[in-house]
């Protein structure tokens, strides 16, 4: 199985454009999004907007109550907390205002697209009638001719038409739709290009698949997803620890005779409670949204993204997403004595005007492999082509008194070693031709089901994932048995039917496991249902789209898996991010407790190990220090913490590194470097 | 011998007892629980009680069976104090004050056993037998129950069942707690611990109190109670006369919530689980013992508040046992220890008590700890957080949050307010930060159910004989009804299973990450508190 470590040219570029994209495509953080989010920021600023994020609110309050202080009472001191306490809900507010911002710029793109098109409805009689696109309802049938724009979603009933869909998926190349058979969709606001179809409408105006685009990528329906809710809950519970820790510190200060001011107590809250994580905690969710839509799949929740990171099993089908489709040409086996260089010439010449995608595989392999002309010359060309027939079971050329065949085993006169030949072949799932040259056999040809390159690879970083793949076929379970080795996945299921498909996902769901799945068909719709992710390629019929919680504007079935990617790197990055915010506190605590209570005992002064100035500097420190992370965490929280495929224990230790370690060092040095500029002011150093 | 060796010696001979009765009593408390059949003197109390003992509870049946047999504790051991002047064997000691007999029956129920009361004078032999020592046993069981009815929340699938509680708790009380105190009493009294009905015993001329001690000394420990049938306590000579009595006290003090990790590990079907708990237990108890000793040899006076009998390190070894499982027993007086001395027995209690903890406390206890660690473990991971097989979502994070939040917040807020109590100042013994110590140190024993005091203290006026009484109550039951909800939710999902992706819970990973949380939540929840009081004490 040489060649399927060989990669064509195209191959190379694909793979190349994917691994761009797992880069590129994450999301550049432009610090100008800072800016232009500014209105957005400032509005966020309304409490009953603040009362969503509890930690937030929190800050919110102590920044009213120590304003309050700041102006009965001004000092350089109070003032300067007062002031960054506000910035660090207006970072806050930023965060969340910049992760919206970059929807926004996508859904109002969307919203180019959805041209108040006239429809031209079919009535009973037949005639036509024109109303507005927003008028139609469920069931209407309405004519498109070359240079309209589809009115709404709905499915071909009748003819055929190229579509220029680039509107959604950014694809230029338009695509074909034909009334039946699962190429059968059209959206709203994509254009046709040529001929004329009957559409009939199958949703609403309003809740198109435009639509429901727009209010996806502008966050206006984002719902707290499960394991959000179950972080504000811990994160609810560590602020209420601290209210309680700050609020009794107060009467132990007073009995130990150096009671302190609120502004101290309110800038000693504001940096133990989890507000970084508290800050970023939206950003992240839009952010993930937001990943998914750059590479054109849309969820239709959060939710689902969130699913697609607990996913135990993959079902992929084979053909299209682990093979590339079609068969191709893998081995030439000589027989009977023959040259090798006879038989491949032989089999070349064979297939020169052969224009199958088998016939191409196999002009393809002699060029790469041994080096022949993949061109016919012109004495070639001058062969009679002799096309397959039903009768002849075989094709070829005739040329200068040769007369080269190949074609299945069956219709040549073979040879033991050559029927051996031809049954090894079919029972590792390949296909084999045979080829003669006046009815003299050379050798056979081996067409294999190709596994797309880098599958193996792939399906084994899932596995370190945990995550099990089956492929389904239709093929007969010895052929599935060979490809599905060859493609390395954990298990298979040949001859599938779509209840088979239903089935497995019911039995891997009682299990306990979570499944994911691909599907364009109608058939697919029940299992794209049932299946816990659910990816409907954007070719297929509405009754796939409608039944996934995902659709992928590319169509392609190989995309699930950077899915999964997306879903746990969602989580990861809110999981490092409350513990780099945990971890924070240590520092924080050293910063300020000696400058709170070194007056009262003064050997608390020791435990001021980063030497900060003044008690009013280290507080002041803490607090801006507390505010900047914010700002410093946004570009992390938006393109989200790096995710390599490994095993849970490797992936919990280097995180556990970086973000619990890190986050008990970093605050270290930020407060002093802080502290070093804070000095300098007047009234405070 | 060096007392260094001699202590080193008794570490050696504690630690090799545990580890010979881990896996007998482990696994006869795991066959206990399991059981399907019940004993004759069993199926007399359930027909008793009009109790089926083979229909199971749901999670909020099984809570309602623990409020109400603990109320019921409540009130009839407040009656029995009550009306000690009718009973016999009470001496003229005459009826206990209200708030104390209220202070004293919360204490016993809730298994604190703080004594606001100086036993030789307040409490006679039938309150002591029939009222203290009953619940000196069942609150013990109580707590087993709640612990063995959160392993079922792990092991059962898709049920809304958790087991029964009246049967969890006579099987507690009758197949473990009594049989093994019925022994140990049996060989206290061998070696000299005293059993008396009488009321005192004269030695040269002077009455000393002596009571029936042996008997209720046995299950003080076993059932990490506490309290001191003496006012001196295990630092008494008739409660604990010698090396060999307080090395079997302390033994006995540990035992159980060290074996109930093999039971839970047997329980869930891997005994690593169980393990790694243990390890966790015993690295974070090996860790403050180091503390607790080291200060306490090295402090100005080694000897002050110490049996001159046990010497430093056996004192150390039992107040950092008694700190570490809610028992509250001292054979030292732990006012007297040095700042980082009594800080350290303290933040044995603020961890929460589960380094091991209290009887089946413990185990609930640090199960819910492993809860929190391992969702934020299993966000990093990218996965939805599971434990155990079972996944963590809003309603169990939540009731882990309530579990977790109920100690602080009395804590901090009854500590709080008796630190600006005009009448705080005249019960302390000590000003400044000793005194905040001490303060801290009774909220910290009252809302950790531990009962050890750092005495320096007089707690009988009204409020802290109220104030102490609400946090041992909220303390306990708080985090009861919350780990039987946990329990409740966990059963009722399936069984996740186990892949490559999932987060292995038995390797020194998952061991440092649960330490960790352990040791970050008490931290960051009270080193503002403890910077006035011990830090300040043990930095001057």
């Amino acid at each position: 199985m040489t060649s399927t470590l060989q990669r064509t040219p195209e191959e190379i570029r694909d793979r190349h454009a994917e691994n761009l994209g797992r880069q590129v495509g994450a999301g550049i953080f432009n610090p100008r999004q800072l800016l232009t989010s500014f209105p957005d920021a400032l509005r966020k600023f309304d409490p009953r907007y603040q009362l969503r994020n509890p930690v937030m609110f929190v800050v919110w309050a102590g920044s009213l109550l120590v304003t309050v202080f700041a102006v009965s009472d001004p000092s350089v001191f109070t003032v300067a907390v007062a002031v960054w306490l506000w910035f660090t809900v207006l970072f806050a507010n930023l965060a969340e205002a910049v992760a919206e911002g970059r929807g926004k710029a996508q859904a109002d793109s969307l919203r180019r697209t959805k041209k108040d098109a006239v429809a031209r409805r079919l009535t009973e009689d037949g005639s036509e009638e024109r109303v507005p696109g927003t008028d139609l309802r469920i069931g209407d049938l309405v004519v498109v001719e070359a240079g309209e724009v589809v009115p709404g979603d709905g499915d071909v009933v009748e003819g055929i038409a190229t579509v220029d869909e680039s509107a959604i998926t950014g694809e230029s190349a338009p695509v074909i739709r034909e009334s039946g058979g699962d190429r059968s969709a059209v959206t709203g606001g994509t254009t046709v290009l040529s001929d004329r179809i009957v559409v009939q409408i199958t949703t609403k105006p309003g809740e198109t698949f435009v639509d429901r685009m727009i209010a996806l990528v502008e966050g206006a329906e984002r719902q707290k997803t499960p394991n959000e809710i179950a972080l504000t809950i811990l994160l609810s519970t560590l602020t209420i620890i601290f209210l309680l820790a700050v609020m009794a510190l107060q009467p132990f200060a007073i009995y130990s005779g150096g009671e302190q001011s609120v502004v101290v107590l309110t800038a000693l809250l504001v940096c133990l409670i989890p507000t970084t994580i508290g800050a970023l905690l939206s950003a992240i969710g839009i952010a993930g949204m937001d990943r998914l839509v750059q590479r054109n799949v849309l969820a239709t929740s959060g939710k689902a993204v969130e699913a697609a990171g607990d996913i135990d099993t993959l079902l992929l089908d084979k053909t299209g997403t682990i093979t590339w489709g079609n068969r191709r040409a893998t081995e030439f086996i000589a027989a009977n004595g023959s040259d090798e260089r006879r038989l491949v010439e032989a089999v070349r010449l064979s297939s020169l005007a052969d224009g199958t995608p088998e016939g191409r595989s196999i002009i393809e392999l002699c060029a790469e492999k041994y080096g022949l002309p993949a061109e016919p010359t012109e004495h070639e060309k001058t062969g009679e082509f002799a096309p397959f027939t039903a009768q002849t079971r075989m094709s070829g050329i005739d040329l200068g008194g040769r007369s080269i065949r190949k074609g299945a085993a069956g219709g040549f006169q073979t040879s033991d070693e050559v029927r051996a030949i031809v049954d090894r072949i079919s029972e590792d799932g390949g296909t084999p031709l045979v080829v003669a040259e006046n009815d003299e056999v050379l050798g056979v040809i081996r067409l294999s089901d190709v596994v797309k390159p880098g599958m193996k690879e792939r399906f084994a970083e899932l596995r370190a994932m945990g995550i099990r793949t089956v492929m389904v076929t239709g093929d007969n379970p010895l052929t599935a048995k060979a490809i599905a080795s060859e493609a390395g996945v954990d298990d298979f299921l040949a001859e599938a039917k779509p209840e088979d498909k239903m089935a497995l996902i019911r039995k891997e769901q009682e299990g306990g496991r979570l499944v994911a799945m691909t599907g364009d068909g109608t058939n697919d719709a029940p299992a794209l249902a049932q299946a816990d992710v659910g990816v409907a390629m954007n070719t297929g019929t509405s009754a796939a789209k409608e039944a996934g919680n995902m659709v992928d504007l590319d169509s392609d079935p190989t995309k699930l898996i950077e899915i999964v990617e997306i879903g746990k790197q969602l989580l990861i990055t809110r999981g490092a991010l409350t513990t780099f915010s945990v971890a924070n506190d240590l520092a924080k605590y050293f910063a300020i407790l000696p400058a709170m209570f070194a007056a009262i005992y003064p050997a608390l002064d020791q435990l001021n190990i980063m030497h900060l100035a003044t008690p009013q500097s280290a507080i002041l420190s803490a607090v801006i220090f507390n505010a900047l992370v914010i700002v410093a965490l946004i570009p992390l929280a938006l393109k989200g913490v790096r995710y390599r495929p490994s095993s849970a224990s490797a992936l919990l230790r280097r995180n556990l590194l970086i973000y619990g370690l890190g986050g008990v060092v970093t605050p270290f040095a930020g407060i002093w470097l802080i502290d070093l500029l804070v000095r300098l002011i007047p009234g405070i150093g | 011998m060096s007392p260094t060796v001699a202590g080193l010696l008794q570490v050696g001979i504690l630690v090799v007892a545990l580890a010979t009765a881990y896996r007998p009593l482990g696994d006869y408390m795991a066959r206990v629980y399991s059981a399907t059949r019940h004993s004759k003197v069993e199926l007399a109390i359930y027909r008793l009680g009009r109790i089926n003992p083979d229909s199971e509870q749901k999670w909020s049946t099984y809570a309602y069976g623990v409020l109400g047999f603990s109320f019921v504790g409540v009130v009839l051991l407040y009656v029995l104090q009550r009306i000690q002047g009718w009973l016999p064997f009470d001496f003229d000691r005459g009826d206990v004050p209200s708030g104390m007999a209220f202070n004293t029956a919360v204490s016993f129920v809730t298994n604190t056993n703080w004594q606001s009361y100086v036993p030789e004078t307040v409490m006679g032999h039938s309150v002591q037998m029939a009222g203290l020592t009953v619940q000196n046993f069942v609150s013990a069981a109580v707590g087993m129950a709640v612990a063995m009815a959160l392993v079922r929340g792990f092991v059962r699938h898709r049920t809304d069942r958790l087991g029964n509680f009246w049967v969890d708790l006579v099987r507690g009380t009758v197949r473990i707690l009594l049989p093994i105190a019925f022994v140990f009493a049996i060989v206290l009294i061998a070696l000299g611990v005293t059993m008396s009905l009488k009321s005192g015993v004269d030695v040269d001329g002077q009455v000393v109190a002596n009571a029936p001690v042996a008997a209720q000394e046995a299950i003080k420990e076993l059932g990490t109670n506490g309290g001191g049938v003496l006012n001196a306590n295990s630092a008494h000579p008739f409660e604990n006369p010698n090396s060999w009595t307080n090395l079997i006290e302390i033994f006995l003090i540990l035992v159980i919530p060290v074996a109930l990790t093999r039971t839970f590990g047997q329980l869930v079907g891997n005994r690593k689980q169980g393990h790694v708990l243990l390890g966790v237990m015993g690295l974070i108890w090996s860790a403050m013992l180091t503390v607790i000793w080291v200060a306490e040899a090295t402090g100005l006076r080694p000897l002050e508040g110490k049996e001159l009998r046990f010497g430093v390190p056996a004192s150390a070894l039992f107040a950092n046992s008694t700190t570490s499982t809610s028992t509250g027993a001292v054979n030292s007086m732990h006012d007297s220890f040095t700042g980082l001395g009594g800080g350290g027995a303290m933040l044995n209690m603020l961890f929460g008590e589960m380094t091991p903890g209290g009887v089946g406390t413990g185990l609930y206890s640090i199960l819910v700890m492993a809860i929190i660690a391992m969702f934020l473990a299993g966000l990093m991971v990218g996965r939805t957080p599971e434990y155990l097989g079972k996944k963590l979502g809003r309603k169990e994070v939540t009731a882990a949050a309530v579990s977790i939040l109920a100690m602080p917040t009395v804590l901090l807020i009854g500590a709080g307010i008796a630190a600006i109590l005009p009448s705080t100042q005249g019960a302390l013994n000590n000003p400044g930060e000793h005194g905040l110590s001490e303060i801290l140190y009774a909220y910290a024993s009252a809302s950790n159910n531990n009962g050890s005091a750092f005495a320096g203290i007089t707690v009988t006026n009204d409020w802290f004989q109220a104030s102490l009484g609400v946090c041992m109550a909220f303390g306990r039951f708080i985090p009861i009804i919350a780990v039987l909800a946990l329990a409740g939710s966990l059963a009722a999902q399936r069984k996740v299973p186990v892949t490559a992706g999932t987060l292995p819970t038995t390797g020194p990973l998952f061991a440092t990450l649960l330490g960790g949380s352990i040791v970050l939540v008490a931290a960051l929840t009270f080193v503002p508190a403890l910077a006035l009081g011990p830090i300040a004490e043990a930095l001057l």
